[in-house]
């Protein structure tokens, strides 16, 4: 199912340095035709569906068609990510739609701290099993 | 044939970036996540450097940038013995028991701190029923970390299996490089180092010390958002690309070809880049052949597990109970064909099913939904137990969206309620890696404290390969497998720990690179200078590419898949070969070695792609011999040595260790007597 771009929705993330879709592909698979100021998708063969350009498009410009070499038309997934959950839309080949809602996260984006509250590393301990801040079981 | 060489003349120089630092990250999955967040803690106060290097955007690179469903690795109430024993299982014998020890007693902080940033993981309802995330914070169900010992964990997680917990995964790398990049942070704070975690760039080559034999010194690669080669200088490196994938051809050759199971974008550069070191790598003749949903390669797990759904063939008989089959099996595979099945002895007889003409293999979800449909209304009476099936069904579909998406796109281009229908399975193609069920990579010390393990599996550093410095985890630490993405995380964190204990023990030591920088970046770019050399002598556009000078990297990984299929046992053959097909696919793959040194890239992307290929042909090449060496059928079910389809105990209960010489192209391997830790 690779990735496709609507001519009509992508502006090319008004001519930044980079748009989000090729920030965020795994695969190096978006890039913008900068005659056009638009995204596209430029290996579709190598495109392993993952979303995440569809998910980042802040102008929901980005979808995917199902592979040309199994799937048949009609159908369509669509995310709608937000903070903390994310809204899924399906449409099946014969008009069905299916919606779902899930939780993405539970702490704010960004609020992470990573040692807070833990130990400091004990170097007397740098080559025993466990972390700095966990004993390994012992059973 | 003449050797192209690039001298600068048609494409333009890079401009060279030299970045020293003490401790390297290649990679940056859930094995570079964890070994930044633990390497941090250990580092800042010493003011020790570390660098994550970064082909993608951390927040969604490595196996898990889609997201999961599921976390697979996680003991709870469960004895880390019965770990090492079912991992050993799954993978017919022969696993090195104090790596896989060493991370079950381990792995559980790791889910406890993906927790704790942010990643929501199912509860037991008081009900018994599930509850997601949200609903559990709601019910007041604790956090696992502050359940007061592991009994109590064990019951507030919702389990698929014995060891799997299940999660609303969407964003779990997000979740997790949010850690890795703040824990990255806190080093520069702590070492005044302006920059240390590089996005898009592509470690190509490591680089060995020129004064200290058979040491790392650093490693070398390209940006592939500008005109630039960054050379990394560090004392220790840990390398975590990821597994191989797209070696073998898939069965969806189109636009399908990267629609495989596990991520397209592991290129294989670890084995490869790890051999041309001269690291040790162990066990590479394993790979793992998922049967996943057809096609669409949605993840079966949960439906056989937590739905209790059955798979059967074309007459509905359970193949993995048929007594043709099974009486065949144990003659040739002996014990391995009896008791609780492995995953590749499942795979067997799905294909001795198949073989038969009794495919396709169903997967009835719609019985399964039927039976947990009518075990509710009885339990709770129609109305509760119809809101109880909806809720089920939506967590069906989740296991999907929040991990293969592409096949809830199938299902719904093709009508199918999973309620209603069945759905194909069939097992796909071969993938190499050593976090999921499969144990390919490197030959690493072990912890050194766990009884029972030979003294020769311990040389001072866990997780250290056979080169001095260089350390594995996650898909490059073999003999270790289903360590899944907690396993990866936890690995990285062990491995990012010892580094740093390495580093302590060699503060003095100055990384002087040995390679010649310059003959390095010549090589590097050579694919630019073919292309602008030979691009106008014939009138095919960059996107058709006929021209007799060079091969484009998407051709040359056709010809890869094509030797690989053919020869090495790839779902053309279903997945067997021999030694006589081996050896003549070695000798294509010998010439198409030799044609890496006329690749063309009109672009950065294509300059990626071009080595991202060669690093598949050495990990391809590595398979291969292993699979040569191995004389027995090892793996039923995920390659057959055709001419010795058995599996031979007595000369083969044993890992193989191989090592590249690099400068001499030859290999040597040897055998390493399998201990049993665990009785």
């Amino acid at each position: 199912m690779p990735s496709f771009v609507i001519t009509e929705k992508c502006d090319g993330c008004k001519a930044q340095d980079k748009t989000a879709c090729q920030y965020i592909c795994p695969h190096d698979l978006m890039t913008l035709d900068r005659e056009k100021m638009k995204a596209y998708n430029q290996e579709p063969e190598q495109c392993w569906e993952c979303y995440n350009c569809v998910k980042i498009c802040p102008q929901q410009a980005i979808e995917v068609r199902g592979y040309a070499d199994y799937i048949p038309l009609g159908g369509s997934v669509i995310p709608l990510r937000g903070t903390d959950s994310i809204m899924w839309t399906i449409k099946f080949r014969n008009g069905a739609l299916k919606r779902f809602k899930f939780p993405i996260r539970m702490t704010a984006e960004g609020s992470v701290d990573p040692y807070k509250g833990l130990p400091q590393a004990d170097y007397s301990k740098i080559k025993n099993p466990g972390y700095f801040c966990y004993e390994a079981k012992k059973q | 044939m003449e050797k192209e060489s690039c001298t600068f003349s048609y494409c333009q120089k890079p401009q060279v970036v030299e970045h020293e630092t003490d401790f390297l990250i290649v990679g940056g999955g859930m094995a570079a996540c964890g070994a930044a967040f633990e390497a941090s803690a250990w580092a800042n106060p010493k003011k020790i450097k570390i660098t994550m290097v970064d082909k993608a955007a951390t927040d969604r690179s490595g196996a898990v940038a889609m997201g999961l469903s599921a976390i697979n690795t996680y003991m709870g109430g469960n004895k880390v013995e019965d770990y090492v024993k079912y991992v050993r299982g799954d993978l017919m014998g022969i696993i090195r028991e104090d790596l896989v020890y060493d991370l079950g007693r381990h792995v559980d902080d790791s889910v406890h701190k993906f927790e704790e940033w942010g990643l929501p993981i199912w509860k037991k309802g008081d009900d018994g029923f599930s509850l997601d995330g949200f609903q559990a914070k709601d019910a007041g169900k604790k956090m696992l970390k502050d359940a007061a010992d592991d009994a109590e964990r064990e019951k507030l997680v919702v389990r698929s299996g014995k060891w799997q917990v299940m999660i609303n995964g969407e964003s779990y790398k997000v979740i997790v490089a949010e850690a890795a990049k703040k824990a990255l942070e806190t080093n520069r704070a702590a070492t005044g180092v302006a920059q240390n975690h590089f996005e898009r760039v592509f470690i190509t080559r490591l680089l060995l010390d020129a004064n200290k034999p058979n040491t790392i010194a650093g490693a070398i690669g390209f940006s592939t958002r500008e005109n630039k080669v960054y050379i990394f200088r560090a004392k220790a490196v840990l390398l975590v690309p990821g597994g191989c994938v797209n070696v073998f051809r898939p069965r969806s050759i189109g636009e399908g070809m990267g629609r495989t199971w596990f991520p397209v974008w592991n290129s294989g550069s670890g084995y490869a880049m790890g051999a041309q070191a001269g690291a040790e790598l162990v066990q590479m003749e394993n790979r793992f052949v998922p049967a996943r949903f057809k096609d669409g390669y949605g993840p079966v797990g949960a439906w056989f597990l937590f739905f209790k759904a059955k798979a059967t063939d074309a007459n509905k008989d359970d193949y993995c109970a048929n007594k043709e089959y099974l009486d065949d099996a144990k003659k040739k595979y002996g014990k391995y064909a009896e008791g609780v099945l492995g995953t590749a002895m499942r795979n067997h007889l799905m294909m001795e099913a198949m073989i038969r003409g009794k495919g396709p293999i169903m997967m009835w979800t719609n019985e399964a939904m039927d039976a947990i449909s009518k075990q509710f209304k009885g339990k709770l009476g129609d109305k509760e137990g119809a809101k109880k099936v909806k809720h089920l069904e939506a967590e069906a579909w989740e296991d999907f969206l929040d991990m293969t998406i592409g096949q809830a796109g199938m299902w719904a281009a093709n009508n199918i309620e999973p309620d209603k229908v069945p759905s194909e399975i069939i097992p796909s193609e071969p993938y190499f890696l050593g976090s999921h069920a499969g144990c390919a990579g490197f030959w690493v010390s072990g912890p050194g404290d766990i009884p029972g393990a030979p003294k020769e599996w311990f040389w001072g550093y866990n997780r250290m390969s056979t080169v001095n410095g260089l350390f594995m985890g996650g898909d490059t630490c073999g003999a270790s497998g289903h360590k899944f993405s907690s396993g990866s995380h936890a690995e990285g964190r062990i491995a990012g720990k010892t580094a740093i204990a390495y580093i302590l023990d060699n503060m003095n030591f100055k990384p002087t690179i040995k390679e010649k920088v310059d003959d390095l970046i010549v090589e590097m770019y050579l694919p630019f200078e073919i292309f602008e050399k030979y691009k106008t002598y014939t009138t095919s556009p960059n996107h058709i590419s006929v021209n007799p000078n060079f091969i484009k990297p998407d051709q040359f990984q056709k010809r890869l898949m094509k030797i690989a299929d053919e020869y090495f046992g790839g779902c053309g053959t279903w997945f067997k070969t021999s030694k006589s097909m081996l050896e003549e696919g070695l000798k294509k793959l010998q010439l198409l070695k030799e044609d890496a040194n006329k690749l063309a890239a009109s672009n950065l992307h294509e300059l990626l792609r071009c080595w991202e290929n060669c690093h598949r042909v050495l990990t391809a090449e590595a398979h291969a011999r292993h699979i040569l060496f191995r004389e027995e059928s090892r793996y039923p079910g995920y390659y057959y040595r055709a001419d010795k389809d058995f599996i031979d105990d007595g000369n083969w209960m044993c890992f193989s260790v191989s090592k590249y010489n690099m400068a001499a192209d030859k290999w040597e391997f040897r055998k390493v007597p399998y201990v049993q830790i665990f009785k």
